[in-house]
């Protein structure tokens, strides 16, 4: 109750002032796969309309923190988190929690692009059709519409919402998942490498985006290229070997870091 | 005789390959690295060489001596065994043989006697000859090969021709014993169709082929050719097939989705297996486990609703049919819907959809093509299958849409037809052939149509 009402105290600031308020807090969160642990008592903030750059070498458990958000572990039978977790001040992890609604309310865009095997316009009407957002055809048209328009790719597609998804290029395959999971309007999006199979070109597409998309939604984004993080990020949490290393506004980062393992990461020297 | 000419040169072949071994390290003093292909690859070149050529000498031999020698026979006895027709020449040919070299004679007399005596030398004499010829080229391509043998010799090249040549070798023998099934089927079956009218088979309505020949005096031996009309046999096989699905596709489906989206890793360890040994159950089980069980339940639950069900009824045969097709349907659809990627699972449940709309609205769809060919080769095995109805189904060929009834199928009359002892040639016996000729048409065409679907559904995913 009383993180509640600070976050609600915080977000009526943020209306008024700059300083943006805390959407997803992490508390200790410890993560095992199995026996073996992957992560470790991790406190990490998510604030509001920012983006949240997870950087680390391979298997700091970045991916799986970002997972913890919106409980894709869940579906590894193995995983099993601790600590807390919340959303607006509320445990997503509380057993009243309908993690149905968790993840429409925290969206999540995959590494490798993963449009259905269905049309354009099924793909983005998927989510509002399994949430009942639209109560007529035209609505949901209208949903799908603004967002293929937010995703930026409604100018490509227009013509052709009725052929398969799967016929897309790379990018705008991304670009097709980003406007899936903007479809349910969530407040978060999780996105883990979500340029990572994509060519420069599509990837400078898709980072412009997430800096557009930051308007209207806060995005936590795990990556392996610092440039990016640096391009789109304002804050930016570094991870090794399951430990959270220092976290802190992009900028002092990626100039001025206080740990020497987040300097030699991002100067190249290791991972 | 010829067995030990085999072992010999199978003997020769192990000597071959050690000698082209040593041959080749030898060539270039024992700094192997040096020779373009592996010792041992010298070794196989020069076993090859030394035994293959004898080996396929010793194959065509054998398969043409008989003949050869036969026509020697009938050849020089030709002036005793004029009068005779063909199954008689053939009888007396098989006797000469069986006392040449053993075996079960019909009856002795002076002739065959002396046909025993040619059959034998001339034999012999054949006999001398593979030996002499085996050797030889044995010796000769033992020469020629060992003489090839150098540090610069493509040993390797010519292994890996002569293995191609056999892996095609292997393959055309399994084609061309299809096509040979195929070309006597329908040989066999255009000689029934001689008899009786392809109309008439086709698109009869009545089937009693045991009373073919009831005609009397001045019509005995006529064929009635109304006697052959295979529709009820037909009809009877897709209602049991149609009883087999309707329990077999949904008990299929559903196991293989509990099987590969729900069930814990132990679980499915466990389940699977257990649900595949339902397919290692002979046929032969399940019939009797129809007829005995199954069928007498039926009955009796037919009699508390005051329905008639026969002993036999269609429907206990095609619901034991069913349960024998599930593992067939459960691990092929599970198979292709494992093969739906995991992210597009991720994808859906980052969404917010659970686990049954995400099987319902994206898993399935997917996987639709490939749990729609394996219901069709399911369909194409039920039709095909025999033993269960032959000892549940019954053998009455009624034209009947009613499951309660005894129906019989088209594998059940095949084997009815063959039973006991035929003329090969009569009608009776041929319309199994025409019957055959029909099951493996459609079986056939189910095939394709199931193969060309997976093969469409492969491209998507690539």
């Amino acid at each position: 109750m009383n993180i509640m009402t600070e976050a609600g105290v915080e977000q009526k600031l943020s209306s008024g002032t700059t300083a943006p308020s805390i959407k997803m807090k992490g508390e200790k969160v410890s993560v095992h796969y199995g026996e073996k642990r992957a992560l470790f008592d991790v406190d990490l903030d998510v604030r509001e309309n920012q983006v949240t750059a997870l950087i680390g070498p391979s298997g700091c458990g970045k991916s799986t923190f970002l997972r913890c958000l919106n409980r894709m572990n869940d579906t590894i039978d193995t995983a099993r988190v601790s600590g807390k977790i919340t959303l607006d001040g509320e445990d997503v992890y509380d057993p009243k929690i309908d993690v149905v609604e968790l993840r429409a309310r925290v969206g999540m865009v995959f590494q490798k692009p993963n449009p259905f095997p269905k049309s354009i316009y099924e793909n983005v009407a998927y989510g509002p059709r399994i949430h009942g957002l639209a109560r007529s055809k035209a609505e949901l048209d209208g949903i799908v519409e603004s967002s293929l328009k937010k995703a930026g790719l409604f100018n490509e597609v227009k013509d052709r919402l009725l052929e398969s998804g799967t016929g897309l290029s790379g990018g705008q395959q991304q670009r097709l998942c980003i406007a899936r999971a903007i479809a349910v309007s969530p407040e978060v999006i999780l996105m883990d490498e979500p340029c990572s199979a994509l060519d420069p070109i599509a990837t400078a597409r898709v980072e412009e985006l997430i800096d557009e998309l930051r308007q209207n939604y806060t995005i936590v984004i795990v990556t392996h290229s610092m440039q990016q993080a640096a391009r789109v990020s304002q804050r930016t949490a570094m991870f090794h070997l399951g430990y959270l290393v220092e976290e802190g506004a992009t900028d002092k980062m990626f100039t001025n870091p206080d740990d020497k393992r987040t300097q030699d990461y991002i100067t190249g020297r290791f991972g | 005789m010829v067995g030990y000419l085999v072992v010999l040169l199978l003997v020769l072949a192990a000597a071959a390959y050690w000698i082209g071994r040593t041959r080749a390290i030898a060539s270039v003093n024992g700094d192997v690295a040096r020779l373009h292909s592996l010792p041992s690859q010298h070794g196989m070149f020069l076993a090859l060489f030394a035994a293959g050529p004898a080996l396929l000498a010793i194959l065509l031999w054998s398969l043409v001596t008989p003949g050869f020698e036969s026509s020697i026979i009938a050849d020089r006895f030709s002036s005793e065994l004029s009068g005779m027709g063909i199954p008689q020449v053939e009888a007396f040919i098989r006797d000469a043989r069986a006392m040449a070299f053993g075996g079960l004679v019909g009856f002795a007399d002076p002739t065959k006697e002396a046909a025993a005596a040619v059959y034998k030398s001339v034999h012999t004499t054949s006999t001398w000859i593979i030996w002499a010829v085996a050797l030889v080229l044995s010796a000769s391509g033992f020469y020629w090969a060992y003489s090839r043998i150098a540090q610069a010799y493509r040993a390797r090249h010519v292994v890996e021709r002569v293995l191609r040549a056999f892996l095609i070798a292997c393959s055309v023998v399994a084609i061309l014993t299809t096509i040979g099934i195929v070309l006597s089927l329908i040989f066999e079956s255009l000689r029934f169709f001689q008899q009786v009218p392809f109309y008439k088979f086709l698109f009869g309505t009545h089937w009693s082929p045991q009373s073919a020949f009831t005609g009397a005096g001045a019509e005995a031996g006529a064929v009635n050719q109304d006697i052959f009309g295979m529709v009820p046999l037909f009809a009877g096989t897709l209602l049991i097939t149609f009883i087999a699905m309707l329990v077999a596709a949904p008990i299929g489906l559903m196991a293989a989705i509990y099987l590969s989206d729900y069930a814990s890793k132990s679980v499915r360890a466990v389940a699977k297996p257990v649900l595949e040994i339902l397919a290692g159950i002979p046929t032969v089980v399940y019939g009797f486990f129809a007829a005995l069980t199954v069928a007498p339940y039926f009955r009796g639950i037919g009699e508390s609703l005051g329905l008639n069900v026969a002993s036999e009824s269609a429907l206990a045969a095609g619901v034991v049919m069913g349960i024998m097709i599930i593992p067939f349907v459960s691990s092929l659809s599970d198979d292709v819907i494992n093969a739906v990627p995991q992210s597009l699972r991720d994808g859906s449940a980052g969404l917010g959809a659970t686990k049954s709309e995400t099987i319902r609205k994206v898993v399935l769809p997917a996987a639709l093509p490939g749990i729609v060919s394996a219901m069709l080769l399911a369909v194409s095995r039920a039709i095909g299958e025999t033993m269960i109805v032959v000892m549940a189904a019954g053998l009455a060929a009624n034209l009947t849409a009613n499951p309660l009834e005894a129906v019989t199928t088209v594998t059940v009359q095949i084997v009815t037809l063959l039973v006991g002892d035929q003329e090969f040639d009569s009608a009776k016996t041929l319309a199994a052939f025409a019957l055959g000729l029909v099951l493996f048409c459609i079986t056939l065409t189910l095939n394709i149509v199931a193969l060309r679907v997976v093969q469409k559904y492969r491209e998507q995913y690539d």
